[in-house]
């Protein structure tokens, strides 16, 4: 188990991550990454149960991302854990790369699923959890989702499939920072009042900040305490978080820092002159 | 003589309940068919390996790739014309992208379900699931077979989509006969013309051999239960051997067996090829048979298919 201030430190080099690798790409989603950070270092680093250097484990807790756009934060999260070197991040969608613009578990050992089209993660985290209830096996499904992404139909398909099979090893996670591509969600599609949505498909929900570890770490633990039905944390977050010009603005979902951009936000993520 | 008649999605419920008693791993989803599909004989023995993901095709393909990933062979089970069009992207992207076991059953393919009309009719499915990498098509040709390459499908490792039939039909392939995934069988030999068919149009293309037999041409007549991948030795040899193709589809014209059969050749071994199948067109509700006579898949039209590609052979 990690400190949180070791938790928080390795938030730090996630974000420097995600803003080399997207820089280098000169491509790739930054935004919903940067929200989805300490989401994302809470669960590799204390909460899942896995083993960085043996990927096919196969008693280890499960991640599937379908937001798989937001692959730079869990490239970041398993470089950073010991999956692969750190050095590697920056072959992100190049030719020959692991590092696929949108995952593929055929590309890089770890990731669980390939993803991309949005809104299939949590049935096959459903599937998964009900492979572990008929195995009688311990292990647990976790399931990044986009708020966007919940405009998917099949995203409330097995919302209702978790909640009838009482898929309490599910924990579902929102990363809900209130922006889509075109804009604010609440104007594109909305989504509110979503607690009361999932409450009503007979969810556990926790709500919480996304960017704080502590709160983090709790909802995780809540979840895994839930019986009977599954549980999905809420965590409200910011788009683009931890870089000043990118926070709240929906234009950082798919755009990339330039070399002038990137040297400001490195001296955000580390503070000025401890950037390189 | 009269053949027993038999519908292929039987085949496929006994060979469930088969699978049930010798591969605990096997288990099976539906979307709200199991009656219709025969997903119910297996919900009736073992309840504790059926799911009922109930009218959600999507969420039953994803739930069966997270299955897969759990170590389990999932049978996905629905209509062909729905799991084919409404969950192509989950079986694209989650299933074939990551290469995950997932078997898919598609009931009442082609126009079997006559009477339903288009909506329920399956003529796309062989295409866009052939076009799908990684995937394993196959269309059983009777009961019997469907029996077998469901067995076949839990055996083999990877996405496997099975389409199967609501009408009942003629059963003339034997338990004994050898089923095996990607290898062709010639019902027929044949030297002046070869009618390549798949699923129960097999047993047409067999009349279709009888009647031309008649008129003194020779037709080979194969079974192309797997139309991908496909058997291109059999093809080549028939080819090579009886210099004219006639393809049969209960399935749009466009992407099936036809096109398989006609990609290959035009570039290893190009000669004349007759496709018969639907012209492009959304059919109409009718009994199967008479929707097979109206849209011109009966024996007769293939023995005029056969005439016009022989004609075409170079003199």
């Amino acid at each position: 188990m990690e400190s949180v201030e070791r938790l928080k430190g390795i938030c730090q080099d996630v974000r420097a991550d995600i803003v080399r690798m997207t820089n280098a790409a000169n491509s790739g989603h930054p935004g919903g990454s940067l929200s989805a950070v300490e989401a994302m270092v809470a669960l590799y680093g204390n909460v899942m149960n896995h083993r960085p250097a043996d990927p096919n484990w196969p008693e280890r807790d499960r991640f599937f991302l379908s937001k798989g756009h937001a692959c730079p934060v869990t490239y970041a999260v398993m470089a950073r854990t010991g999956y692969f070197p750190v050095e590697e991040l920056v072959t992100l969608r190049k030719l020959g790369t692991r590092l696929q613009g949108h995952p593929s578990c055929k590309a890089l050992p770890g990731i669980e699923v390939s993803s991309g089209s949005l809104g299939q993660g949590l049935s096959v985290a459903n599937g998964f959890a009900l492979s572990a209830k008929l195995n009688r096996k311990p292990y647990r499904a976790y399931c990044l989702l986009g708020d966007g992404e919940l405009q998917e139909g099949q995203i409330w398909e097995a919302m209702m499939t978790a909640a009838h099979y009482k898929l309490d090893n599910v924990c579902a996670i929102v990363d809900y920072n209130g922006l889509q591509i075109d804009g604010d969600v609440e104007k594109v599609m909305g989504i509110a009042p979503l607690a009361d949505k999932w409450r009503s498909f007979n969810w556990h929900v926790i709500e919480c900040d996304g960017h704080d570890i502590a709160q983090m770490l709790a909802a995780y633990e809540e979840a895994k305490q839930t019986k009977d039905k599954p549980s999905v944390i809420l965590m409200k977050t910011v788009k683009g978080k931890g870089v000043s010009f990118m926070e709240n603005v929906a234009g950082w979902h798919g755009k990339p820092c330039n070399k002038d951009e990137m040297k400001q936000a490195l001296d955000e993520i580390y503070g000025k002159g401890n950037g390189q | 003589m009269s053949l027993m008649t038999l519908p292929t999605r039987d085949g496929y419920g006994h060979a469930l309940v088969e699978l049930g008693a010798t591969n605990p791993d096997v288990i099976v989803l539906d979307a709200d068919l199991a009656k219709s599909t025969r997903s119910d004989w297996f919900q009736a023995k073992y309840p504790d390996r059926f799911f009922d993901i109930g009218i959600s095709e999507q969420d039953m393909i994803g739930t069966a790739a997270g299955l897969a990933l759990g170590g389990k062979i999932p049978f996905a089970t629905t209509y062909a014309v729905f799991v084919a069009g409404r969950a192509w992207d989950q079986v694209r992207t989650t299933v074939c992208y990551s290469n995950l076991n997932v078997k898919i059953a598609g009931a009442h393919g082609g126009f079997s379900a006559g009477g339903d009309g288009a909506t329920h009719q399956a003529l796309e499915d062989v295409a866009v699931m052939r076009v799908l990498p990684n995937m394993t098509v196959i269309l059983p040709c009777d009961a019997i077979e469907a029996k077998k390459a469901t067995i076949a499908a839990a055996k083999m490792e990877g996405p496997c989509y099975l389409r199967f039939a609501r009408e009942a039909t003629p059963v003339f392939t034997d338990e004994g006969d050898v089923f095996e995934i990607g290898k062709a069988i010639v019902m027929q030999p044949g030297t002046d013309v070869t009618i390549i068919a798949a699923g129960p149009l097999v047993y047409e293309a067999l009349l279709a051999h009888d009647k031309l037999a008649q008129e003194g041409i020779s037709a080979r007549v194969i079974n192309m239960h797997t139309v991908k991948p496909l058997d291109e030795v059999a093809v080549l040899a028939a080819a090579k051997e009886t210099g004219a193709i006639v393809t049969v589809d209960e399935a749009q014209l466009a992407g099936g067996l036809g096109g398989a059969v006609a990609e290959f050749l035009v570039s290893h071994h190009p000669v004349p090829v007759e496709m018969v199948g639907i012209k492009d067109t959304f059919l109409e509700c009718g009994l199967p048979e008479e929707l097979a006579t109206k849209y011109q898949l009966v024996a007769k039209d293939f023995v005029a298919a056969a005439k016009k590609v022989i004609a075409r052979k170079a003199k």
